[in-house]
């Protein structure tokens, strides 16, 4: 366990080392830096100067390691455009990212762990079928359709909920059922499949043949091995959903900092872009690290392995 | 104590004395996959909007009624057919700068179908090369394999796209190279198994043995054997592909205007959608539809080809 | 009255080619502390006999009998519930692959303990002393220890007692083993046999033995069903087979093995030309005929049950004449 917890760790260190030397290229490739601090109507010699004072003179590696460095202790430079700390524009709108994330997991895994228990238990039955169905048609309808219907729908029309903004816990409602939408599919799938591969099993003829009810068999025996395998997808689809934000805050104008990357794209705002890059890819690398060693503790033969 | 009754009478006397050495019937490969395939309502659905839909892209300046892009300023958002002020010669209204929505949304088909086509050639032949190579060598090549695997999925992929696409230049092109380099993960991961199960085969083992030269192996004996999860994933990631370019160009940072991508038209259209949504509904139903029909033919291929459904 | 008896036993199974008959109308019983052998090759349908008895078939399999009755109970129109109360209670069930057949999520002394707390009202403590006492009689060295070992910490013949000792947990009276040393080395294979048959002893308990190894059937069987393609094509009392088979299919698997005293020493041993029939579709007649060397035209008819001595039936038309060559 110690051994595949460490391997996992190294993993994990080197794909964060490998994804920071991608955002430190975005940013070099996104213009002449010192240009962009400097404004557009610095002189040449300004110019000069400020990529003299800033470092940006130096040899890249050199740049790289000192960038790293800082950005180890969360010090992103100040932002192009909204001339304020990267780090405080990220730290205000994460929140709002989070909380958006993190509800529309919840939502996702509510809707589709259930079904997809259902529809391997029922396997054949119209419940399966309505369950596929859902699915196929779920995976089909892209996020901001989704987002811009509801809002259509529940906001406009029925006037039930706020149509943007972060103002109160109403105004995540529709932007979380959006971005939860897009994992339901995949997340029923696979407790689908993995339920279906579980039910046939061995072991589960084993319960079956000591007496034990249906309920017992499925909830007991069934779903704990099928479960182990959603555990890693939620991670993985929990850092979808903060990549995939992005999409959710422009329809909802919500200030998250998906909204922030996109405002920072469309200004060439690149020290933003690639902090947030690093940083959502530090939560994605974080989570699946966690959900391997969940997953492990979780199923006993992974734990001596 | 034991007793075997017996059993009931043959109600037909048996025809030929050689009844038991009858084989089971057998029909040719091919035709029982296209027989399952017709049996296959998800996929017969898929295939026939499919069908419809590329057949509409293809014939789009035969059937299109007007000019996608030409202005009639004087005829700006005029309401589809179905509403009270519908007018026969805009069957599906016009936007906001005159031009006829029908027109509009059969040449933006074009786009979708043209992204996810291209996309899926670049990032498939990418995915793939990583995916048999890791898979046949095992070993480090596998290792590295699975660690840049990883680190692309470490990528908030819509993020990244958007950057990329404003760094390459918001353009069509650039939304092709963009995803296309992208987009190649899940290719990689499903050839990277297939290939590993073809590479433990006996026949892989006998052809090394008659001193085939790996290259000739991995085009002679791997590729054709994992051309069918090869061609799921393609139908899939095709969708992928169309849905991240509808995103891309809905933010702004896609396919530029005046082009009429269903994306930018989504876009063009939210201004107006609280007081007529059919100018965002009409080109979602058209994504919508396209993305389904390609997921239902991708998943039936699935289920068609799958060799656990071969009994 | 037998234990369990079962009459015209049909197992069919829908496929795209057609209805395959697994088991097309057997019959048997199994009297109280008596061993039935049921032996045959691989897709005789022994195995789905079995799990027809414990009504654990796949879905797809549809099981028919003029009669299956466990100690006077009819399982045909039992309850779900009701058939839930006998499994793992009265009749249990040891499987083939001891690998995969325990939960690998749970310890070993859960899956044991549940065995009986599911039919008994008993505490935890009484659930896990008959846990410990029973791996103690299956020859589990430290077994207060291995209660809460998992699965995968055991090897194949120690999780193939744990297997036993599950299937003892609440004393049935029949235990179906189906094929229980397969999947085990040889030298485990015999320990486990012998296991089974001084429990078998100690315990009083009928046991239905589902093997394809004849040697096992020599070894521990009062009473041998021969199984081919779907039908049992001799019966008989163990020692009676095995000194006289009468069936040419039998007396083929007998050549195929080596048997002391049997057997002579320097001789190449016995094989079965061609192949199993198909049983998807419509089957007259003997099964056998088209291996059998002693076919003929009338083996394609009816084949009425023939009954060479007291308790030992046949069916086959040719006995006569294969009497006559023997």
């Amino acid at each position: 366990m110690l051994a595949f917890t460490l391997r996992r760790l190294v993993v994990a260190f080197s794909v964060a080392l490998t994804v920071s030397v991608i955002a430190f290229v975005l940013l070099h490739l996104s213009g002449d830096l010192a240009t962009s601090i400097a404004g557009a109507e610095a002189s040449p010699a300004q110019v000069a100067e400020v990529r003299h004072q800033y470092g940006l003179d130096r040899p890249l590696t050199v740049q790289y390691l000192d960038w790293l460095w800082r950005a180890l202790h969360l010090d992103f430079g100040n932002s192009f455009y909204f001339r304020d700390s990267v780090v405080s524009l990220i730290a205000t709108r994460m929140p709002v990212t989070l909380t958006l994330g993190a509800i529309s997991l919840a939502i996702s895994l509510i809707i589709a762990v259930p079904l997809g228990v259902l529809a391997a238990v029922f396997r054949g039955t119209i419940i399966d079928r309505l369950a596929l169905t859902f699915c196929v048609l779920g995976q089909a309808i892209p996020t901001f359709c989704l987002g811009l219907g509801l809002i259509i729908i529940f906001a406009v029309n029925l006037r039930w909920l706020p149509v943007s903004g972060t103002a109160g816990w109403q105004n995540y409602v529709l932007p979380s059922v959006a971005l939860g939408w897009y994992a339901v599919p995949a997340v029923m799938r696979l407790s689908r499949n993995g339920m279906l591969e579980v039910l046939s099993a061995d072991y589960i003829r084993t319960a079956r043949a000591k007496g034990l009810s249906p309920a017992a068999v499925v909830l007991k025996h069934a779903l704990r091995n099928a479960i182990i395998p959603v555990v890693a997808l939620a991670a993985v689809q929990f850092g979808f959903m903060l990549g995939g934000s992005i999409v959710v805050e422009a329809v909802f104008s919500m200030h998250g900092v998906g909204h922030l990357a996109w405002e920072a794209i469309a200004r060439n705002d690149f020290p933003v872009v690639q902090a947030v890059v690093l940083i959502l890819a530090a939560i994605y690398i974080t989570l699946t690290f966690l959900a391997d060693v969940i997953n492990a503790l979780l199923d006993p033969r992974m734990r001596v392995a | 104590m034991t007793d075997m009754a017996p059993t009931t009478a043959p109600t037909t006397a048996p025809s030929a004395e050689t009844a038991l050495d009858l084989p089971p019937p057998r029909r040719s490969p091919a035709l029982a996959l296209l027989r399952r395939g017709l049996r296959h309502g998800g996929l017969v659905a898929g295939g026939v909007i499919l069908l419809l839909i590329v057949g509409l892209a293809l014939a789009a300046p035969l059937v299109a009624p007007h000019d996608p892009y030409a202005q009639e300023l004087s005829r700006r958002m005029v309401p589809p057919i179905w509403q009270a002020k519908g007018n026969w010669d805009y069957l599906l209204g016009t936007d906001k700068l005159g031009r006829d929505y029908l027109s509009r949304l059969l040449y933006g088909a074009r786009i979708s179908l043209l992204i996810g086509a291209v996309t899926v050639l670049i990032s498939g032949v990418i995915g793939t090369t990583l995916g048999v190579c890791a898979g046949y060598f095992g070993g480090r090549v596998d290792a590295v394999l699975s660690y840049i695997v990883t680190t692309r999925l470490a990528l908030p992929v819509v993020l990244v796209a958007l950057a990329s696409a404003a760094l390459v230049g918001s353009s069509l092109q650039g939304v092709i190279i963009v995803l296309g380099l992208l987009l190649w993960d899940r290719f990689a991961v499903v050839t990277r198994s297939a290939t590993q199960q073809i590479a433990g085969s006996d026949y892989i083992a006998a052809a090394k043995a008659i001193g085939c030269s790996t290259p000739r192996l991995i085009l002679t004996e791997v590729l054709p054997n994992i051309l069918n999860p090869l061609i799921v994933v393609a139908t899939l990631e095709m969708a992928h592909a169309i849905l991240l370019e509808a995103a891309l160009s809905f933010l702004g940072l896609g396919v530029q205007p005046p082009l009429p991508s269903w994306g930018l038209m989504i876009a063009e259209g939210k201004q107006y959608m609280f007081f007529s949504p059919w100018v965002i509904a009409i080109p979602a139903t058209a994504l919508v539809f396209l993305v389904l029909a390609i997921n239902l033919v991708g998943d039936g291929l699935r289920d068609v080809t799958a060799p656990e459904n071969r009994n | 009255m037998a234990l369990l008896e079962v009459r015209d036993l049909v197992i069919d199974i829908p496929t795209e080619a057609g209805v395959l008959h697994a088991v097309s109308g057997i019959s048997f019983a199994v009297e109280r502390g008596e061993t039935l052998a049921i032996v045959g090759e691989s897709g005789s349908g022994k195995s789905l006999t079995s799990l027809a008895l414990m009504n654990l078939l796949p879905k797809r399999a549809q099981r028919r009998a003029a009669r299956i009755s466990f100690d006077g109970i009819d399982l045909q129109t039992i309850s779900a519930g009701g058939m839930r109360k006998l499994r793992g209670n009265r009749m249990a069930m040891i499987f083939q692959e001891p690998m995969t057949s325990l939960n690998p999520a749970y310890t070993i002394g859960n899956q044991l303990m549940e065995a009986l707390t599911c039919h008994r009202k008993v505490s935890q403590r009484e659930a896990r002393d008959r846990a410990v006492h029973l791996l103690e009689k299956v020859g589990i060295t430290a077994a207060d220890r291995r209660l809460s070992q998992y699965p995968h910490q055991l090897s194949g013949g120690l999780r193939q007692r744990v297997m036993i000792a599950m299937a003892l947990m609440c004393g049935p009276d029949l235990i179906i083993a189906d094929e229980p040393t397969t999947a085990l080395d040889v030298t485990i294979q015999a320990q486990i046999l012998h296991l089974l048959a001084d429990l078998q002893k100690e315990f009083g308990m009928a046991v239905i033995l589902i093997t394809h190894d004849l040697g096992v059937v020599a070894r521990v069987a009062d009473t041998v069903g021969v199984m081919y393609a779907g039908r049992l094509v001799e019966t008989g009392a163990a020692r009676a087979v095995f000194k006289h088979p009468r069936h040419p299919y039998t007396r083929g698997l007998l050549d195929c093995i080596p048997v002391p005293g049997r057997t002579v020493p320097g001789m190449p041993l016995g094989a079965i030309r061609g192949q199993v029939p198909n049983l998807i579709g419509k089957l007259e007649g003997c099964a056998f005929r088209n291996r059998c060397d002693f076919a003929a035209p009338e083996c394609a008819g009816a084949i009425p049950l023939a009954h060479p001595e007291p308790g030992h039936d046949v069916r086959c038309v040719r006995l006569p004449e294969l009497e006559a060559s023997a």
